[in-house]
């Protein structure tokens, strides 16, 4: 069987936004657009994909991290169909998505960044109408969609209104919604955002159980612990470029120095900056008041050598705390920018 | 395998049958009032008053009802599709259905079609109750009738697809300000065509408005004795701009469905 997912040299470039000369600002967001810049007599082009590669394996959990506008959710919208390529080739399910867009669209499910429910209809009817879009009949869909609101815990929800749903439960519907039709591939885009940290954590129980019945699971989000904990592998992109692709254990062991030790003393830290960064094993050294951060690879067997010469630069330590390398860490030195 | 366009092109017919069964009354409220308001002042009060024969409503009835279904139909496509696109994005969980973009928006273009006419059999009856008898009113061609109220429909349908997709959120009032009131006054709706031979250069630049074909063969449907434009052109006006509408509608529809 082939990659699930596969991107060859992938590129969007979008026009440059329409010059406007008065009149209030409103929603400019292409569908599946990134955030456009404001308009200005010099706004350019806007380059989202930049010779994307990508290739996911069937029943891996995937993930895209990135920052706001590094193209995450161009590379979604090329992958189901909403967005056409500028050059460059996109297959889901050995499909291209060019070519023959209903037959990818037939295979994929999709998780919007924002709910976007059908606010005419209740909940279920979401569900039983975007059966029916798929050519399911309600005999099939109907026992499907009460099992699907059952397992996301919106079971006792399916009369209501969407607009009497909150934000977790609208996300839990969008999610059923996009199961309905039991695609092979499910696309996620940020679909935690917004929500509060528990219907957070109850999210990510539903994507492991879905992502252990064998589905593949692409998802985008710009939170390092999401990626961290979900994904399978993880491709970091910025500016519509590809960083790194590993899975999350084998991109933190590529953090550039090390653990982070950062010794809060008893006075000035630059003192003993110099003593620190003259231990064997200590990476990069600085000092800010009372604060002494550090790099070590192997943070453990350095500590002992560090804290004596710290004594003997006549300080003392109050406090101690060690940073494991993360991908933020990595983020950082791949791309001069923070994450979030 | 992927199921026939057809079939879910009837799926998103039973969509918006259930969505707009249910807002009808609202709906025959936002659209027919304007034409049943002015149909009340200019085919009931004035004649009263004297200030415009009796037989005017001969004129007036068949460009009520073509304002009307007009106005509905845009409307009927056009709004929701401005939010659609701008910013509800409700309409995405029918792009993603597994058919080509065109089934959905020729679904939108037809429903819109059904909705004008629906407005256009609602004010009928009001509209003969406000006006009393009138004059010329003569459905012995009610084949005619039908299918002008049909193409009228249809074309104002695929109208509203163009401007609900070449239009932006911020731009609606603007729509309904400087595109569709002018068409209303220079639709020749409330007065015949052949009439504006009074004004000339009027009655030529009136002939780039949709609206005139309609209500002209409204007029050469429902009031056959009274002047009118000549049938075959208001139909075959109307098969053009359709046609015209709709190429250019399906082609802004898909650009903003797959952008």
């Amino acid at each position: 069987m082939g990659p699930a997912i596969e991107t060859r040299a992938l590129k969007k470039v979008y026009p440059a936004p329409p010059v406007r000369r008065r009149g209030p600002r409103g929603p400019q967001m292409a569908p599946g657009g990134p955030p456009t810049p404001s308009a200005s007599p010099g706004a350019r082009e806007i380059q989202a994909l930049d010779g994307l590669d990508l290739s996911v394996q069937p029943g891996e959990f995937f993930g895209l991290l990135g920052p706001n506008g590094a193209g995450k959710t161009t590379t979604i919208g090329v992958l189901t169909t909403r967005v056409r390529p500028t050059s460059g080739t996109a297959a889901v399910a050995g499909i291209d998505v060019v070519h023959d867009p209903v037959g990818v669209k037939q295979r994929i499910g999709v998780v919007p960044q924002r709910p976007n429910p059908d606010r005419q209809l209740t909940a279920i009817q979401n569900l039983l109408f975007h059966a029916a879009y798929f050519g399911i009949p309600r005999a099939v869909s109907l026992p499907r969609a009460q099992a699907l609101l059952d397992q996301l815990e919106i079971g006792d929800r399916g009369e209501a209104k969407v607009e009497q749903l909150s934000g977790g439960q609208q996300q839990r519907l969008m999610i059923a919604r996009a199961l309905i039709h039991e695609p092979e591939i499910l696309f996620l885009d940020e679909p935690t955002v917004g929500l509060d940290p528990q219907a957070r954590l109850a999210l990510w129980e539903i994507l492991r159980s879905l992502h252990q019945q064998g589905r593949t699971i692409i998802m985008t989000t710009h939170y390092m612990e999401e990626a961290d904990r979900l994904c399978e592998r993880l491709a970091i992109i910025d500016r519509g470029k590809l960083l790194a692709l590993d899975t999350p254990a084998g991109l933190k062991a590529r953090a550039p120095g090390g653990t982070l030790i950062q010794i809060t003393l008893d006075g000035e830290a630059s003192q003993a900056l110099s003593a620190a960064e003259s231990v064997p094993g200590v990476t990069k050294a600085g000092a800010k008041g009372a604060e002494l951060s550090m790099y070590a690879e192997r943070a453990g067997e350095t500590l002992p050598a560090i804290l004596r010469a710290v004594e003997q630069a006549g300080r003392a330590p109050l406090d101690i705390r060690f940073t494991p390398p993360s991908l933020e860490t990595l983020f950082v030195s791949l791309t001069g920018r923070k994450l979030e | 395998m992927s199921p026939s366009p057809w079939k879910v092109f009837g799926a998103l017919v039973r969509r918006d049958v259930h969505v707009v069964s249910r807002e009808l009354p609202f709906f025959l409220l936002r659209t027919t009032l304007q034409p049943i308001m002015f149909t009340f002042v200019f085919g009931y009060l004035l004649p009263r008053m004297g200030f415009v024969q009796r037989g005017y409503t001969g004129a007036l009835l068949p460009g009520v009802l073509g304002v009307s279904l007009a106005f509905a139909s845009v409307q009927a496509v056009a709004l929701p599709m401005v939010a659609d696109f701008g910013w509800t994005l409700e309409i995405e969980d029918r792009l993603l259905a597994p058919v080509p973009t065109w089934v959905i928006a020729l679904e939108k273009v037809i429903a819109g079609t059904v909705q004008g006419v629906i407005a256009a059999l609602f004010v009928l009856p009001v509209a003969r109750l406000i006006m009393g008898p009138i004059v010329g009113l003569d459905f012995a061609h009610f084949g005619v009738v039908v299918g002008m109220t049909l193409l009228g429909a249809f074309t104002f349908s695929a109208f509203g697809l163009l401007l609900g997709t070449a239009i932006r959120g911020e731009q609606i009032g603007l729509m309904f300000g400087l595109i569709v009131a002018p068409m209303i006054f220079f639709g020749c709706a409330y007065y015949p065509w052949k009439a504006l031979s009074a004004a000339p250069v009027v009655q030529a630049l009136v002939l780039v408005n949709p609206l005139v074909y309609v209500s002209e063969g409204m007029r050469g449907a429902l009031t056959p004795s009274l002047p009118h434009m000549n049938l075959a052109v208001a139909a075959g006006a109307l098969v053009l701009l359709s046609a015209i509408f709709m190429a250019v509608g399906l082609r802004t529809f898909d650009r903003r469905a797959v952008s």
